[in-house]
């Protein structure tokens, strides 16, 4: 078993002939959570849907456990998707069922489990992110946290080795912002799991990761743990840290280690 | 010069696209068929999209049916009287309602009514992301998600369109016999003569089931296929009543053109 | 939605669109007596047809007991052939006649069998040997058109 559950290497993708993210290297051990930060419209989102199967890399290789996600056909897909969760931006949760059937419904998909079980299963999942008590709530009647940790007891209900978030910050009052920041770090920690977010909420999400990336224009300028981070001298980095408005003039980093860092050719 | 260089740029991109989207479209519509067993081992969504499409249509398809009879007898018996044969109303209406009305205008119907929720539903789905969701948990959105709401709204089509034909016929029955009075007997017999079962009901249901398969394809793939927002939701809501409907009008024509071609 | 509340709905309403589809069929069309039932098919030669169409109902003492099923043209003898699918249960014998009527004035038409007096009954295949063709109006009309000039100048025929 290799130690990384997702190795990426010189991964480049293309829309068609617009380049969105040139030479990534990236990886995440087991029990990792990492983050992946930047900008909107920096290509963070295509990285995660990269690793998700949802689309292909252009050029490049992406390993997941061991699977080359690029040689992999639907079925292959499919299979490797039952060990990966994802949580969309604002829940993606089906509007037409209960909480309960929510978190049921990847349960009564892919096992044949008899009705008892899965509701213990589904019980036992939203107790975990503190809402048993609404399991009989449609998803309009949820608050737009709620209806994020649902959506994340949905994401666990198959116990997967890998978690996406996309965006699982994005809107959110600052107590819930960190109910769901607890949660993602105490779920990678209890399940074993790896968790893969992408956000631009920095401070929140300082707190809890162990790695960060930093994406800028399809490429990767800047890694660290979060302690290196906030210590970082790189423009970019400590701009998007601190959210100044104007971009760091004062720092006068020599040109060729800029280049360097940005993954530019010398 | 340009100007006719762009004109007919124009006229050349919205052929390719025109054709490229027919090649998406066919292909979503085999792979809905194809993806239809696995929709069928989960009844209980048919079973649900049968409630949802055909079920909730009745009230309109019933309402209309009747008054579309009503109107019909009203109107035949003005024209038969003038040839003093009043007697027919009965085949005027049932065959009217039948081989022609009945399909057409409960097709009509469903396509606003059903087919416009359908779109609505799976454009949405798509916009929030529910679509995305249950790829990401393995799950194939057409086989759960388009296949059986296919099924239902193909199933529940015929149904109607009969619904819609009997209480028109009985909507016919109440305006010519009990209203103006024609002879009961004659209404129904000269019905009974007329109308085949083969020829007429059963080319009926078989118009009402390729309507029923043209609507639904139309307003799944309109809906799959909706940009994932606000606005593009409502457009493909509007292009699946305005494309049904004319595919309706259509298919009508060369259906009929091949079915009572030598009667 | 309760399921059980869902289940109920669509199980009226297919009971009711199946109850639809049968009334169309047997009290609006005519899938009553023999349209399910055995039938028996016999041949019959007309000098002209009028307007007969398939389907077209065949009476015998004004009860439907079959229907026409084909109309063709004979080369050789130059005449209409008409197939007809009889009830079974109704047997005719094989002098019946068959004659093309017209229901009321201006109605549709039909084929009327007269029972004849033979023991042997029709068969499936047989031929009904005597027939008489529609009345055609134009011709009806120029007859009584020349039988009336007839009547009105008798001296106009220099032999009575």
């Amino acid at each position: 078993m290799p130690d990384n559950l997702i190795e990426i290497r010189d991964l480049s993708f293309a829309y068609g002939d617009r380049p969105v993210l040139r030479g990534i290297n990236l990886t995440a051990g087991r029990g990792q959570v990492i983050a992946i930060m930047g900008n909107s419209g920096c290509g963070k989102t295509t990285l995660l849907r990269l690793i998700g199967g949802a689309l292909k890399p252009t050029s490049g290789s992406l390993n997941i456990d061991g699977i080359d996600m690029g040689g992999l056909d639907q079925a292959g897909l499919y299979a490797l998707r039952r060990r990966m969760g994802m949580l969309f931006q604002f829940g993606a949760l089906f509007t037409d069922m209960t909480v309960f059937e929510n978190v049921a419904f990847p349960l009564r998909e892919h096992t044949d489990l008899p009705e008892v079980m899965i509701r213990d299963l589904v019980f036992m999942k939203l107790n975990a992110v503190g809402l048993r008590g609404a399991h009989a709530l449609m998803p309009s009647e949820l608050s737009g946290g709620m209806a994020r940790r649902v959506a994340l007891a949905r994401s666990i209900a198959l116990e997967p080795s890998l978690i996406l978030y996309d965006e699982p910050f994005a809107g959110l009052d600052p107590i819930s912002l960190g109910v769901t920041g607890n949660l993602i770090r105490r779920l990678t920690d209890t399940l074993g799991v790896t968790s893969v977010v992408v956000t631009h909420d920095v401070q929140e999400s300082l707190k809890m990761v162990d790695y960060v990336y930093f994406v800028s224009d399809g490429v990767i300028v800047a890694r660290g743990t979060p302690t290196e981070i906030r210590a970082s001298d790189l423009p970019y980095v400590h701009q998007f840290v601190h959210g100044e408005a104007d971009g760091p003039v004062p720092f006068h980093v020599p040109a060729p280690v800029y280049a360097e860092d940005l993954g530019l050719p010398a | 010069m340009t100007a006719l260089i762009e004109v007919i740029r124009g006229i050349g991109r919205r052929v390719v696209d025109g054709v490229w989207r027919m090649g998406v479209a066919t292909r979503f519509f085999l792979l809905t068929l194809l993806y239809s067993g696995q929709g069928f081992r989960r009844f209980h969504l048919i079973v649900r999209e049968i409630y949802s499409s055909g079920v909730l249509s009745l009230i309109i398809i019933l309402v209309s049916g009747l008054f579309v009879g009503m109107v019909l007898a009203l109107q035949g018996y003005e024209t038969l009287q003038t040839y003093g044969s009043e007697e027919a109303l009965g085949v005027l209406v049932s065959l009217s309602l039948v081989r022609e009305l009945g399909p057409v205008v409960a097709a009509l119907l469903f396509a606003s009514r059903a087919g416009s929720a359908i779109t609505a539903e799976i454009g949405l789905m798509r916009a929030t992301e529910q679509i995305a969701a249950m790829e990401m948990m393995a799950v194939n959105p057409i086989a759960r998600v388009v296949a059986p709401r296919f099924w239902g709204a193909v199933i529940s089509m015929p149904f109607l369109a009969a619904l819609f034909s009997a209480m028109g016929i009985f909507g016919g029955y109440l305006v010519g016999v009990v209203l103006i009075g024609v002879d009961e007997g004659s209404f129904w017999s000269q019905m009974q003569a007329a109308v085949d079962f083969r020829e007429d009901i059963l080319n009926g249901v078989i118009k009402s089931v390729v309507f029923g398969v043209a609507v639904t394809a139309i307003a799944l793939f309109e809906g799959y296929d909706a940009p994932p927002t606000a606005e593009g939701v409502s457009r493909a809501t509007t292009r699946t009543v305005v494309t049904s409907s004319l595919a309706i009008l259509g298919l009508d024509f060369v259906l009929t053109a091949f079915m009572f071609r030598g009667v | 939605m309760q399921r059980a509340t869902l289940d109920l709905w669509v199980g009226f309403f297919v009971v009711a669109g199946i109850a639809a589809v049968l009334f169309l069929a047997l009290k609006v069309g005519n899938m009553g007596a023999f349209e399910t039932g055995q039938t028996y098919t016999v041949k019959a030669t007309f000098a002209n047809i009028g307007g007969l169409k398939t389907r077209a109902p065949v009476k015998s003492a004004g009860v439907v007991v079959g229907r026409v099923v084909d109309i063709g043209f004979d080369t050789e003898l130059y005449e209409a052939t008409v197939t007809l699918n009889l009830d079974a249960r109704f047997p005719f014998p094989r002098d019946s006649s068959a004659a093309i009527m017209t229901s009321g004035l201006l109605g549709e038409q039909y084929i009327a069998l007269e029972a004849g007096g033979d023991d042997k009954m029709l068969a499936n295949g047989d031929t009904i040997r005597l027939t008489q063709g529609a009345v055609v109006l134009e011709n009806l009309i120029g007859q009584f058109l020349y039988s009336k000039a007839a009547e009105e100048t008798p001296g106009a025929s220099p032999a009575q």
